[in-house]
C-alpha cells in the first residue's frame, strides 16, 4: 500500500546476455549491475521504463513497456477513451511534463 | 525490431514533419553547411534560459539544428550529439569551454534531450539523417559520435552504427560532468545516475506554477462567494501543489506521489479548516462542515497536482504512474466532490438565511 513502485514492466533473460555492458551504461538508476559473467538485475524496482536498455541490448535480452509516466496525458488519455498506452501530450503547450 | 516494439508504447503526439517549426524554416542551412557556437553563455542566454524556465514560448527555445564548430576542431576531434533545446545545446557547448570539437545538433522540435528521446525525435532515425546531412564520414576522420546518455532512450545504438557506420558512446548524463568524462572516456557510476535534488526540482516549479495560472480564478471567485480566508485557501492549495510539493518531495512520508499530495494538502489545510471550523459566525454545524470541506478539497486538488508532478519527476515508471492513477483518482475526485457539496450545502444555507 501506497507504493505503486514496486512492479514495472522489465523483464530480464539473463541467458541471452553477452555481456556487453550496454544497459549498465544508458540506466539512469543502476537497475543493471556487473556481474562476473553477464549483467545482473541489481534494482529491479528502481526502473523507470523509459526503455533505453531495451533498445541498447543487442541480444534482445530485456524487454520493457516504456513510456513517459505522465499522469497528465494518461488521465487526459483516459477520460477521452483512448488507449493510455498510446496517448501522450508531453511537450506540447499543454502538459505539465517534459520540464 | 526493437523499435517496431517500440512505437506501439511510445508517444504518438508531434511525431509529424518538423519543417513548419517557426525558427527552422527561417534561414536552414543547407546541407552540409557548418555553423560556428563558442562556449561563451551571453546575458541575451541567461534571460532565453529564464523565459524557458517559466515556459514563456515554451517551444520557442530553439536553435538551428545541424553540424556546428566548437573552437577550432579538426577531422580527429571529438564529435557531440545534443537536441535543438537552447537550455540542452547551451548545457554542452559551455560544459565544452576550452575543447575543440564538432557538435551535431538533431532536430527535437525545441524539447530536451531526455524528454525528445522518450518521444523518438532525439532518436535514431533522426540521428543517421543527420550524421548523413552533415556529411559528417567526411569531416571527421574517426567513426565515433559521443550522445547524452539521457538520449539513449531513443537510440539504438547497434542500428545507428549498422546505417551509418558511426559507433554511438554514451557520455555522462549531465553535460557538466564532460571534462572529467573526457579524460579517460569512461563514466564514473555517479555520472550515470540521475538524481533529482532539490535545485533541479526548484527549476521545474516556475513552469508548473505557470500551467496552474488558470486555476487562481477559483481563488477570485471564491474571494466574492466566501471571503478572503477562502480565497487564502484557494491561492495556498496551488502554491502547495505546484511549489511547495515538488521542493519537500522527498520529506513527505510515502512513496505514492498522489498520497504524498494528500498528507501535504491535509497539512496545509488544517489552519484554513481550524480557521472555518472557530469561526464566531458560524453555528457549530455549519463551522464543522467548512472545516471539513476545506480539508477534503484542499487535500485532493494537492493530491492531483502532486500526481501530475509524476510527469516532471525522474523516476516515476508509467506502470507505477497508472497504477497511482487507477488507485487515487476516484478517491480524490470523491473528496472534492463531497467537499464541494459541503461548500454548495453552506453557500445555500447562507442565501437562505440559515447561517
Amino acid at each position: 500500500m501506497y507504493d505503486s513502485y514496486t512492479e514495472t514492466s522489465l523483464r530480464y533473460d539473463p541467458d541471452r546476455c553477452v555481456n556487453c555492458r550496454r544497459c549498465t551504461q544508458v540506466c539512469p538508476h543502476a537497475v543493471f549491475a556487473e556481474g562476473p559473467d553477464r549483467v545482473e538485475l541489481a534494482r529491479p524496482a528502481a526502473c523507470m521504463e523509459c526503455g533505453a536498455c531495451a533498445l541498447n541490448c543487442p541480444v534482445q535480452a530485456i524487454t520493457v513497456q516504456s513510456g513517459v509516466g505522465c499522469a497528465w496525458a494518461m488521465i487526459a488519455a483516459a477520460l477521452r477513451g483512448k488507449d493510455m498506452d498510446t496517448e501522450c501530450s508531453c511537450g506540447g503547450d499543454d502538459g505539465s511534463c517534459c520540464g | 525490431m526493437d523499435t517496431e516494439e517500440r512505437t506501439g508504447s511510445r508517444c504518438s503526439c508531434s511525431a509529424g514533419p518538423q519543417a513548419e517549426s517557426p525558427c527552422c524554416s527561417a534561414g536552414t542551412p543547407p546541407a552540409g553547411e557548418v555553423g560556428t557556437t563558442t562556449s561563451t553563455i551571453t546575458s541575451a542566454d541567461r534571460l532565453d534560459h529564464l523565459l524557458a524556465r517559466w515556459g514563456w514560448n515554451r517551444n520557442g527555445h530553439r536553435v538551428e539544428p545541424g553540424l556546428y564548430r566548437l573552437g577550432s576542431p579538426t577531422a580527429d576531434s571529438p564529435v557531440f550529439a545534443s537536441a535543438n533545446y537552447t537550455l540542452s545545446f547551451d548545457a554542452l557547448r559551455s560544459a565544452l569551454a576550452g575543447v575543440d570539437a564538432w557538435i551535431l545538433v538533431l532536430d527535437t522540435h525545441g524539447i530536451n534531450v531526455w524528454c525528445a528521446a522518450g518521444k523518438g525525435t532525439f532518436g535514431t532515425d533522426e540521428l543517421v539523417r543527420r550524421i548523413r546531412a552533415a556529411d559528417l564520414a567526411s569531416v571527421v576522420a574517426h567513426r565515433k559520435i559521443i550522445v547524452p546518455q539521457l538520449g539513449a532512450p531513443g537510440i539504438s545504438s547497434q542500428e545507428v552504427a549498422r546505417r551509418s557506420g558511426f559507433a554511438v558512446e554514451y557520455g555522462p548524463v549531465r553535460a557538466r560532468d564532460l571534462p572529467e568524462y573526457l579524460t579517460t572516456h569512461t563514466a564514473t557510476p555517479a555520472m550515470r545516475r540521475v538524481e533529482f535534488p532539490v535545485a533541479d526540482r526548484l527549476v521545474l516549479t516556475p513552469v508548473e506554477l505557470v500551467i496552474a495560472l488558470p486555476m487562481f480564478l477559483a481563488a477570485i471567485v471564491l474571494w466574492f462567494l466566501a471571503g478572503p480566508v477562502a480565497a487564502l485557501a484557494a491561492v495556498a492549495t496551488i502554491l502547495t501543489g505546484t511549489v511547495l510539493f515538488p521542493i519537500l518531495l522527498p520529506f513527505i512520508p510515502t512513496r505514492d506521489f498522489s498520497t504524498k499530495g494528500m498528507i501535504l494538502g491535509a497539512v496545509v489545510a488544517l489552519p484554513f479548516a481550524f480557521s472555518f471550523g472557530t469561526s464566531p459566525a458560524l453555528p457549530t454545524w455549519a463551522g464543522a462542515l467548512a472545516a471539513a470541506a476545506t480539508l477534503l478539497v484542499m487535500s485532493a486538488v494537492v493530491s492531483y497536482l502532486a500526481l501530475n508532478f509524476t510527469g516532471s519527476s525522474t523516476f516515476t515508471s508509467r506502470t507505477g504512474v497508472k497504477k497511482e492513477i487507477f488507485r487515487y483518482v476516484p478517491v480524490m475526485a470523491v473528496m472534492a466532490a463531497a467537499g464541494l457539496l459541503a461548500g454548495i450545502a453552506l453557500g445555500v444555507s447562507r442565501l437562505m438565511g440559515a447561517i
